[in-house]
Formats: structure tokens, sequence, C-alpha cells
């Protein structure tokens, strides 16, 4: 009888401790899917609209309100044109610039840094300064930022056997010929960089249509990247994954579907500097980019109109009929206007556009577009792991994502170290897109979860017990892929053809899905409007 | 039986390499140097082991009830083996001998184990057989141990907690062999009653091995711990003995107050003496209130406000009668405003500039603190400050992180700071140094208040001098995104402190 007792309370002790050990760590994880409307963005494809209700008038149309739209707007404004509308979508504008905000900070949805603008760079440069990014010049004529904005140290880690190093080059367990190489290779970038064609043009610049067209470097586009790396002879595992890993990060796209030229430009194009920071920095905010987003809504955001689906974009004699239904009240509008800025993606404009819809452009095929993962993590602070301290930009070495960056990395204060968010990024680049599109609306929660948290797991192995929220978006046509020969191709080519009084502006008319294209290619589809307002002789109304 | 019995050795070899192992990291973990310490713990259990084989033959009685006993002792002992030397590694003189001596007790058991089980078993064997088998476990055992242990041990469970799995598993192994024997043996009851016993008092310590390791860690300050609370920002520990009272924040010595007047005065006065009739002053850090004591021997000021991020500290020493005595009671001072927050949030939405401001933040040993010694705080230091006022900045020590140290003065210099650096030395810290800022140059005072223990006209006038291995160096600017003061005095602290 006794002994049975003595059994029982070392059961009871045992089960105790280990419910002890254990508490917590089966827990359902708080979050959901998140992400673009792809389910309205279909209604598109069936067309069943109701009736237009309700005509309105204004001068000129944005359709879409992602940077692109959103400089636009600005340039519009600023240039002194008040009549405008941007319909957009999504609740809120923004595009893939996006952000959102919790208790702990706020974070971004998508891009999330912008490099230093270099001197071609004129309406970056412009923006910054009127945000107070760029406080002033020194006696160089180099621009003076603002240090909050400039990324903090440290930037970049990654983890490798076991540890994490400081910078993303790997740097243990390498061997002097894979050194030798990572030299050959930075050395070619160092000198892509510096390089001008035959007709006094740098040949990798942003914005991209001002690169030299010196056919000694558009041939690169007519190769992958990961076929330059063959031919120059680097072999380098260690080099090759370097170099995958900012195809991905840039285009959400592996090195063998990149075109060279692309590649290369991601290492030559930037050559902003700063008189009070490093080469190479970077500016960067909690929300990425949605900092930037957030400021351009303070400027222009009261034109804007969220929830509002363009179906019909036609031209009408002197004028454009822009169709579109409210998601809100579920009526559909027309905006009669002189011009439209359309700056939704073009896989898009061949929906809407009726002369596109009309006659399907020959051009469309060649516009593919990254399907994306972004998953933002709010968590209790992680321990410390083996290696270097944590950095902004934390990657995981021959992982499918490119890891994570921290939202609270740029806060000065000290706050008590115990919250933060990680932003964690994943191309879906395995397979070709639309079937990787596909294969990501049919994964579930929990099969997203799964994937993010055994990820991390291999470099946080208290991620589990750690995490207070996770929430996942898909972005299905994340960003415009550079593949080969799509660059400098005919496709690309045909589209930027001025086609008024419908005027296009896109980063995927530039081909590579960065900050600084999108903003160019509003910014000049604005002035070409305000060209052909003038020439028009249309009074600019107020 | 005979599967049981030879998994029993495969255990007991199991264990006895995990606790040399444990025992080995500790020390090189807690005494460095990992080579010395691996060879001597080795060779000192290996040697222990001969010992405990040698003994074996004196013993003649109940040999089963014996080899209980011993494993249960090895369980136990083994068990707590890295409790006990994380415990004592502060409290006792020679923390080697005690090192020694327990992985020779452990090795001394363990080398009972095997001749006493060959003699169990050599009824259940023939002779040959049994030699051949018990070494083919025993050395198997040895590999499982030996790959377990930095394979899924150490980072998985820890060292604490292995220690306590193992205490378990021999224990386990005593508890099988007394019902295996339970008729050879003489007092089975009582034996069992002190396996259950062992097995209850090891299971906790592998349950609550989190607190066990959190309660080390107070004890391992020197003197008499009297207060320490953990702050969502710091932990902080004060200590006393005798007369000397300490403070500690994460472990790292703020003062000792048989020397911190030292310190405090030449924080203060050598800044606030060469100022005209300075009337507002600003303190950023400090919440121990030492320095505002000194600030409060300037008749001529009126208003001092303490900023400090934990508001703990600052309650302890409003408080806490010893320490009022210690600071005078200055927090309850009319003259001292206080604001619990963020340096950086504070000087942004701050309006009125200081005559003097003292900055006593920590050392710039992480990223999250060196932010506060970059150019981006300085400047906004620099707006917080009147033309005709000053700065002084706690700086590191100018003899161990030289470099750290004109890093501060330098950067200070790069937004436009007039920079006075100087030194002095604390004897509980060493040689210590500030930066003096201001808008112009200032005079170096001759008149101080009353009173002052250390600081006079001659002792200032030395102080600004630096000899040679203190003297200038030329360094980078501290930026945030460069971070290089930070990288400068990991790289410096750590050739001087040896963990």
């Amino acid at each position: 009888m006794r002994k049975k007792w003595l059994w029982f309370f070392i059961l009871l002790f045992l089960g105790g401790g280990a419910f002890h050990l254990y508490q917590g760590s089966h827990q359902p994880i708080q979050g959901g899917i998140m992400g673009a409307s792809s389910r309205a963005g279909h209604l598109l494809r069936e067309g069943k609209f109701p009736p237009v209700e309700k005509t309105t008038h204004t001068e000129v149309v944005i359709v879409g309100g992602g940077i692109s739209g959103l400089s636009a707007a600005w340039q519009l404004n600023r240039k002194g044109i008040h009549s405008f509308q941007i319909l957009e979508l999504e609740k809120q504008l923004g595009g893939n610039a996006q952000s959102g905000r919790n208790e702990v900070s706020a974070y971004p949805w998508g891009a999330h840094y912008v490099p230093l603008p270099g001197p071609a760079e004129v309406y970056v440069r412009q923006l910054f300064e009127e945000l107070g990014v760029i406080q002033g010049y020194d006696k160089k004529g180099l621009p003076r930022y603002n240090e909050l904005y400039l990324c903090s140290d440290p930037q970049e880690r990654l983890y490798l056997n076991g540890t994490w190093q400081d910078g993303l080059l790997p740097q243990t367990g390498v061997t002097n010929e894979d050194r030798k190489q990572y030299k050959a290779f930075f050395t070619a970038m160092d000198y892509f960089r510096g390089a001008v064609g035959f007709d006094g043009k740098r040949a990798f610049c942003i914005p991209i249509d001002l690169s030299s067209q010196d056919p000694s470097f558009l041939k690169y586009d007519q190769i992958s990247m990961a076929e330059l790396l063959v031919q120059k002879g680097w072999t380098s595992p260690f080099l090759k994954w370097y170099v995958d890993y900012a195809c991905k990060d840039d285009y959400g796209t592996h090195m063998e579907k990149v075109s060279a030229w692309a590649g290369i430009h991601y290492f030559a194009s930037r050559i902003g500097r700063a008189s009070n920071s490093a080469e190479n920095s970077v500016l960067t905010w909690p929300e990425g980019n949605g900092w930037l987003v957030n400021r351009l809504v303070e400027k222009v955001g009261a034109y804007g109109r969220c929830n509002s689906l363009v179906y019909n974009v036609e031209k009408r004699d002197k004028e454009v009929w822009v169709d579109f239904y409210d998601l809100t009240t579920q009526k559909s509008e027309r905006m009669i206007c002189k011009a439209v800025i359309f700056s939704a993606p073009r896989f898009v404009a061949s929906h809407v556009v009726k002369a596109l819809r009309d006659h399907p452009p020959a051009y469309l095929p060649a516009f593919t577009y990254a399907p994306w993962m972004v998953a933002n993590l709010t968590v209790d602070e992680l321990q410390h792991s083996q290696g270097v301290a944590p950095a902004w930009d934390n990657v995981f070495f021959k992982s499918e994502s490119l890891g994570y960056v921290t939202a609270t990395h740029q806060n000065i204060e000290r706050y008590p170290k115990t919250k933060t968010v990680l932003t964690y990024y994943y191309p879906l680049c395995e397979g070709e897109p639309t079937e990787e599109r596909q294969k990501a609306i049919a994964r579930s929660y929990k099969d997203w979860t799964d994937l993010i948290l055994g990820d991390f797991k291999k470099v946080h192995p208290d991620i589990k017990e750690k995490l207070n929220e996770l929430n996942v978006w898909i972005w299905g046509h994340g960003m415009i892929r550079p593949t080969v020969g799509f660059i400098w191709g005919k496709e690309r080519k045909e589209v930027l053809k001025s086609t008024p009084p419908i005027f296009f502006a896109h980063s995927d008319m530039s081909g590579i899905s960065i900050f600084e294209e999108a903003q160019y290619r509003g910014v000049k589809a604005a002035d070409e409007v305000l060209k052909f307002l003038k020439s028009k002789g249309l009074k600019q109304s107020k | 039986m005979q599967v049981l019995l030879l998994f029993s050795i495969f255990a007991i070899s199991a264990c006895g390499m995990v606790y040399e192992l444990i025992s080995s990291t500790l020390a090189s973990y807690l005494l460095g140097d990992s080579i010395t310490q691996f060879s001597t713990i080795i060779g000192v259990y290996l040697f222990a082991m001969g010992v405990g084989a040698y003994l074996c033959q004196h013993l003649q009685k109940n040999l089963t009830g014996i080899f209980v006993q011993v494993e249960l002792l090895i369980g136990l002992v083994g068990g707590f083996s890295s409790t006990i030397l994380f415990l004592l590694f502060e409290q006792v003189s020679s923390f080697r001998v005690l090192v020694y001596s327990l992985i020779g007790l452990v090795g001394c058991l363990v080398g009972l184990e095997l001749p006493l089980l060959m003699r169990i078993l050599k009824t259940h064997f023939e002779f040959k057989k049994l030699v051949s088998k018990v070494f083919t476990f025993d050395y198997v055992g040895a590999l499982l141990g030996s790959l377990l242990f930095p394979l899924v041990l150490v980072p998985h469970l820890g060292l604490v907690r292995s220690s306590f799995l193992f205490g378990v598993m021999n224990v386990l192994v005593a508890i099988w062999a007394l019902n295996l024997f339970k008729q050879s043996i003489p007092w089975v009851k009582p034996l069992k009653a002190q396996a259950f016993f062992y097995l209850l008092v090891l299971l906790f310590g592998f349950v609550y091995s989190d607190q066990i390791t959190r309660f080390t860690e107070a004890l391992s300050y020197p003197d008499r711990v009297i207060y320490s609370k953990s702050s969502p920002y710091q932990r902080i520990v004060l200590t006393q003995e005798g007369e000397d009272l300490r403070l500690f924040l994460n472990g790292n010595l703020q003062f000792s107050s048989r020397d911190e007047y030292r310190y405090h005065e030449a924080l203060v006065h050598p800044g606030l003496s060469a100022l005209q009739n300075p009337k507002r002053v600003l303190v950023l850090g400090g919440g121990d209130g030492l320095a505002l004591r000194e600030i409060l021997k300037y008749r001529s000021v009126e208003t001092i406000q303490l900023v400090d991020l934990d508001h703990r500290v600052v309650d302890l020493f409003s408080n806490q009668d010893s320490l009022k005595a210690l600071n005078g009671d200055s927090f309850h001072n009319p003259k001292v405003h206080l604001a619990v927050a963020d340096a950086f949030e504070w000087l942004k939405t701050n309006k009125d500039p200081f005559d003097f401001v003292v900055v006593d933040f920590p050392d710039p040993s992480n990223f999250s603190i060196g932010k506060l010694y970059s150019t981006t705080f300085f400047n906004l230091l620099h707006k917080n400050v009147k033309p005709e006022g000053a700065v002084v900045i706690q700086s590191t020590s100018p003899y161990v992180a030289r470099k750290s140290f004109w890093c501060v003065a330098q950067t200070l210099d790069s937004v436009d700071f007039w920079t006075r650096p100087y030194h002095l030395y604390v004897p509980s810290f060493g040689e210590w140094g500030f930066v003096l800022a201001s808008w112009k140059p200032l005079p170096l005072p001759e008149k101080f208040p009353e009173g002052l223990k250390f600081l006079n006209a001659v002792t200032l006038r030395n102080m600004v001098n630096f000899p040679p291995d203190m003297a200038m160096v030329k360094t980078g600017v501290n930026r945030l995104d460069n971070q290089v003061l930070v990288r400068y005095f990991e790289n410096e602290w750590s050739k001087f402190l040896h963990y």
C-alpha cells in the first residue's frame, strides 16, 4: 500500500515537472493569412459588374496607389495640378511598400529599404530633401542624411556553421580559392560600377533607362547570371550562394533565370554617397518603405480613394472613361477625365484598358511576376545565439528564405528589450511563377507557420516559446522578373511607347521592382501628362 | 537478466563519462584554459578510478548492497556536481581543489563499480566471457556518453540539467539492482527509501534547474548581497562588506562607497566650477543620486533635472536609509526634479537648454548603449546646452580602453564641441576618464566648493595630463551606422578581462 502511494507521488511529481517544462509549447499560434486582394482581382476576370450609377469629372485619374501612383500624384501636386484622383483596389495606399503596426512596432509588409540615391536619381533626391531625409549638402556636394534613417550598425549578419558572422559574404569554412573568387567577383563588379559605354553613359544606371546602350554591356542581358558565373570560372559554392541570394533578394528569382545584366546591375548600379555615412549604406525605417508611403500619403492621400476596383479604362473622343466598382458600397461609378496615369502592373492593364483587352498585346507573356510570402512575427526577445549581435538584416545560409529584418533595429530609445517584430521574406521561386502562385494559395495558415517556424528553429531554437503572433502575407504578383533578355528586349521597348491619353507608370516597365524605378516611372508619367494637357491647350483647373 | 545487467554497465559507463566531461567543461568555463582543464581533470578522474579499483579488494561482505550504495552515491554526487561547482565558484578560495576533490570522489566511486559488478556476476558467467562482456559494454557506453554530451546534452539541456539527468540514471540503476537482488541484500527497505529520496531530490533539481542557475548567479558576488532585483533594463545588485557598499548593474561595478567620492567629484566639479553662476543642471543616468550630492554644493544652482531610464534604481536610492546617507538624501532636495524616461526621448522634447549637463551612462558595451555615444546623440546634446555652458561625459577607462576613450572625445569634436579630456585613479575601478565639452573653450577652474576630499586645483592640473600609455590616438567617429565605439570597446576590454 505504502509503495503504491510512493509511486503515485513520483508520477505526480514527474507529470508536474513535464508540464512545467513543456507548458506553452503547444499553444495555438495567433495570427492569419493576409494579402493583396486576389479575390477582388479575380472579379476582373469574370468581368461582371453592375451598371454605372454615378458619374464624376476630374482632370486626371491615377489607377493604382503604389509607389508609382503616389509619385505621379506627388509630381502633379507640386506642379500645380490639383484636380485628380487616385483609385486603389486595396484598403490602403502603398502597393508592395505597405506596412503595418501593432503595439510593439511598425513593420513592413514588403519593400523595406532604399540605398543611398546616386546623382542620376534626381527625383529620389528631391523627395528626400522635401522629407528631411537629406538635410543638406557638404562642400563637396555630398548629401548629409538624417542619421536616424541611415541603417544603424550592425547592418547584416549571416548564420553559417552554427554561428552568426558579420556581413553576408560567407567567411567561415571558406578556402583560399573561394576568397580568390570573391576578390575577382568584386573587382569585376567595381569595374562595372565605373564602366561607361561609347555613348558616354554609365553602363549600369538607376534609372535603368539612363544606362548605356553599348552592346558590350547589353550583351549580358542575353545570358543568365548563373551562366555569367560559369563563363567567368566563378565556381565557388559560397560565391554562388551569395550571388543567388542577391538575385532572390532583389528580383525574387533564382540566378539561373535572372538576366546577367540585371544581376550585375544589383551590384554595380549603386553609387550614392553621403557626407556622413559609409558607402553601401541604406536608408530604412521600422515600417520599411511604408515610411515613405506614409509621408507621400500625408502629401497626396487626400486625392486617394481605396477599395476601388477599376474594371474599365476607355478612350472616348477627347476624354477617357474610368469605370470602377466600389467594394464597400458595391456600386459602379465612372470618372470622366482628360488623361489617365495607369500605375498598376501590365497584367492588370490587359484586363482593364479596353484597347489592350480588345487586342491583347504580343508583349504580354514576357511580363512575368515573382510571387512572394512575407511574414511578420511578433516575438519576445530571442535567446542570444552564438556569434555576433543581432543585426538589422539576419540571413540564414542556404535557406529558401532570405531571413528576417528587425523592425525595432532603428530605434534609438532604450526601451526594455522585451518584444520586437521580425519581418521574414520568402521568395516563391522554386518553380514557375504560375505554379508557385497556385501552390501558395492552396497552403493553409498552418502550412505556412510550420514552414516559417521550421526555418527559424534551426537558428533560434526558442522561436516557438517566444512567438506572440505570426501573420502571413502572400504577394501573388510581388515583383516583375528581369528574366534573360527581358530588360533590353523588344517587349519592354514596346511598353515604353507613349500612348496618350493613357500614360503608363509602373516598375514593371523598368524590368526591376525597386522604389527608385517605380518613383521614376510615376514622375515621368506625370510630366508627360502635364505636357499633354498643355499641348491640348487645356487650362489647369483648381 | 543478463542483458539487463550488461545494460546497466552500459548506463554506468555513460554516466561516468558524462560527469567527467561536465566537470572539465565547467572548469574551463570558470577557470579558462580548456586544454589544461580537460587534461588534468581526465587524468585525475582516471587515477581516482584506479584508486577505487584498488580499494575494491578490501570489500568482502554484502557486495550487492555496497554496489547499490555506490550507485546511489554516484548519482547524488554526480547529479549535483555541476550545481555544487557553480555555487561554490566564488565562495571557496581554491576552486581547483574543489574541482579535483569532487571529480576524485566520483572517479573513486566509479572505479569501485566495475570490479564490484564483476565479482557479483562471476557466478553467472564464465570468466573469459564476463571480462570481455563487461569491458565491451563499458567502452561502448563511454562512446555513447561522449557523443551525447556535445551533441544533445550541452545544446539542449545545459550542464546543470544534464548532470541531474545522469544522476537520475545512476539512481535508477541502483533501484533496479535492489529489486533484482532483494534476496541477497540485508536492509532492503531503508536502502529503498534512501534510493527514492535521492531520486526525488535529483528530479527536483532536474525540473527546477533554471531557478537553481538563477540562484547561483546571485551568489557569484564576492560580498554579501543585500538587495537584488531585475528591472526590464538591468539586474540591480547591492552588496555590503563591512563599511563598503557596492552597486552592480548587470554584474558591472557602478561604485564602491569607499572611493566613489573620487569618481563623483571628478565627474562634476572640473566642469561646474568652470562656469559663471550656473543655474540649470541636467543629469542623464546617475540614478544613484551621488552626482546630485556634488551638484548641490553650488548655491547658484536653482534646478537639477535628473533623467534615468530605470525607476527601480532611483527608488532604491531615494528610500533606503544607508543609501540616502551616501547621497545626502539628494532626491528629497526641492531643487531636484526627477524624470523616468529614455535620455534620447527626453532631450528631443526638452525646450529649455541647460548650463551644465552630466552624462553618466554605462560603458558602451553593446549596440544599444553605443547609440548614446553617437554623433546623433551628441548633436542633440549640443542643442540642449547653453552657449556658455558645458557637458561632461563619463568615457570609460583611457588606460584599458584607450581607443574607446579617445573615440568619445573625437566624436564630440566632430559635432563642433570644444573638448577637454581628463582622467583620475579610482581604486575600485582603476584609471578612469571623462570628457568635458562646451561650445567655447573653458578655463581650468582654481576654486572649488568647500569640503572636497579629492579635487583641488593641483590635482586637476595633473588630471588633464595624459601620460604616454594613455595619450591621444586617432580614432574613427562613432555614428549610428558604424558604431565604431562599441567595436573598439569590445576589443579592448576583452583583452583586459579573462572570463
